[in-house]
């Protein structure tokens, strides 16, 4: 078993804390000894080839996993927006916003978060009639309503259409600017991580085989140069020759 | 056509969807608002009112040839007598009461309070139990295995033991109604629990919900569907206990009328009390379905 902190006191100066953390299914080890460190307000992307563990990972760090074993420390304040958005279907888009919400008035807390991700309008209707980028939108919402200091994305863009993708990072960066959480985003798109992070990490293996800064200011366009380098050195660390074709 | 119709307004709100997203971002010219929805076209709304009807046709035909066969001779009447004959007679039921019959409303009155009172016990307790079951292991061990053997035991091969039991009173019957009820509705609402999807329960434990919350918010609502196709399968099996259970020594009731009826030859009193049983199991059903389509409107989004 994992000891798992929950608690800002045991944190000092990060937002998360990682240490050895191991997790194995079946007797194969998925993650074999991750040490990480997310600073207050750092956005940190994820990236990592299927089945390297990325989404365990961030389990583990939402406290969905129990089986990890190492050492954890997360702020008590954590929210997840999943791959799928994941709202309570039988609730309208407003009540699963304000989901378990401890505010002194949920509603109105709820209400300012769908404004801030532009769906006041859809504040009364059923989850299945949104679209996909709705949907997505709402789930950010309910993540961002509980105001975390740590914030996981684990992969939430990656069902939507490539449109809907480019409105969502420019969401996620602004949203990310106002409230300032430490964010981990979990990804496989290169480009995406690019785009949005401080720093990139790569994952193989079960550990953490690269970090490094993105020093581009925002905003960013995929196609800077200041990011082609960077680009080539993450698709070699995920495996894929860049060199000629 | 009605379909078509809906179609057409699911991609116009996409299409509006996208537009929003777009303009929230960069393009804050063309978008002037939401596309009004068009119009439904009358063909559409004649055949959505008249649909209703439609389904009225083939019953009333088979009655139509039933009582022309009647007329030509062609059914005896003594067997089968014809619609109007059983009218009459149910006519005659409901304004006067025989010595062998009381009243058709008296018998079906008795007949409703044993099947509310039975149901309204047996579907407590169904879902009293479901709940011990579906919401931790050790009520589900505890409460499953007996379910189980209860549901493989014949319902009405427990009529003899239940006499010897209870005597040949009310309590019997209302037993036999109970537990008829009780067996569709717990396994359906036990198999709806544990068949909540197990990614929304999640959502659960990372927004920090209490026990309580998440079964309030999440197991419960996620139910739901299947408890309510579990209460029409044993609204179902309750109806028909009713039926057999009344068979058995009752000395009121429409299943009274029905054991009268066969000693007196009275084929056309029999199918009277027939019709009401049906038509008090159609409106139980139709309850229902309003039931459920008021509890799970969340649902029109996919079905349309």
């Amino acid at each position: 078993m994992a000891t798992r902190d929950s608690g800002l006191a045991d944190i000092g100066t990060a937002a998360a804390r990682v240490r050895g953390l191991t997790r194995a299914f079946d007797g194969r080890a998925v993650l074999d000894g991750v040490d990480l460190d997310i600073a207050p307000g750092e956005f940190v992307a994820m990236l990592g080839v299927s089945g390297t563990g990325k989404s365990t990972l961030l389990r583990a760090l939402a406290g969905l996993d129990r089986e990890v074993t190492g050492e954890l420390t997360v702020p008590r304040a954590v929210a997840v927006a999943f791959q799928e958005p994941r709202l309570l279907p039988w609730r309208r888009v407003l009540a699963n916003v304000g989901l378990g919400l401890r505010a002194q008035d949920p509603a109105a807390a709820a209400r300012r978060a769908l404004q801030e991700v532009g769906l006041t309008d859809r504040a009364d209707a059923w989850p299945l009639t949104l679209s996909g980028g709705e949907a997505q939108r709402a789930a950010l919402a309910r993540a961002l309503v509980r105001e975390p200091s740590l914030l996981l994305l684990d992969e939430p863009f990656s069902a939507l259409d490539a449109l809907t993708r480019i409105a969502m990072h420019r969401l996620v960066l602004r949203l990310w600017e106002r409230h300032r959480p430490a964010v981990l985003l979990v990804t496989h798109d290169v480009d995406e991580a690019l785009i949005l992070a401080d720093r990139v990490l790569v994952l193989a293996s079960g550990r953490i085989v690269f970090s490094g800064p993105v020093e581009v200011p925002r905003p960013r366009d995929r196609d800077n140069p200041g990011l082609i380098a960077l680009r080539h050195r993450l698709l070699t660390e995920l495996g894929v020759n860049t060199e000629g074709h | 056509m009605p379909d078509t119709a809906n179609a057409g307004l699911a991609t116009l709100s996409e299409g509006r969807d996208e537009a929003a997203v777009l303009a929230s971002v960069a393009v804050d010219g063309p978008y002037t608002g939401p596309a009004p929805a068009p119009a439904p076209r009358p063909a559409a709304r004649r055949w959505r009112r008249n649909r209703g009807w439609y389904r009225l046709i083939s019953p009333v035909a088979v009655i139509a040839l039933w009582q022309l066969l009647s007329s030509a001779g062609l059914i005896p009447a003594d067997k089968l007598p014809p619609p109007t004959t059983v009218w009459h007679t149910a006519v005659s039921l409901v304004t006067t009461s025989s010595p062998a019959y009381g009243t058709l409303q008296g018998a079906m009155l008795v007949s409703l309070q044993r099947m509310t009172i039975g149901f309204a016990v047996g579907g407590t307790i169904a879902v009293l139990l479901a709940l011990v079951a579906g919401l931790s292991r050790l009520g589900e061990n505890a409460v499953d295995p007996l379910l189980q053997i209860v549901r493989m035991l014949p319902l009405f091969g427990l009529i003899p033991v239940f006499i010897v039991w209870f005597g040949i009173g009310e309590l019997p019957k209302i037993i036999l109604i109970a537990l008829g009820a009780a067996i569709p509705l717990y396994l359906n609402t036990f198999a709806g629990i544990r068949s909540v999807d197990a990614k929304l329960a999640e959502v659960g434990r990372v927004q920090r919900l209490t026990r309580a919350e998440t079964i309030r918010h999440i197991v419960l609502p996620g139910a739901l569907p299947q408890a309510l196709t579990g209460l029409r399968q044993s609204l179902g099996v309750a109806w028909l206990a009713l039926v057999v259970a009344e068979q058995v020594n009752a000395n009121a009731g429409l299943g009274f009328m029905i054991s009268q009826a066969t000693q007196f030859l009275r084929n056309d009193v029999i199918l009277v009390a027939l019709t009401v049983y049906a038509v008090l199991g159609l409106l139980t059903d139709a309850l229902v379905r309003l039931l459920e389509r008021r509890a799970l409107a969340w649902r029109r989004g996919i079905l349309g």
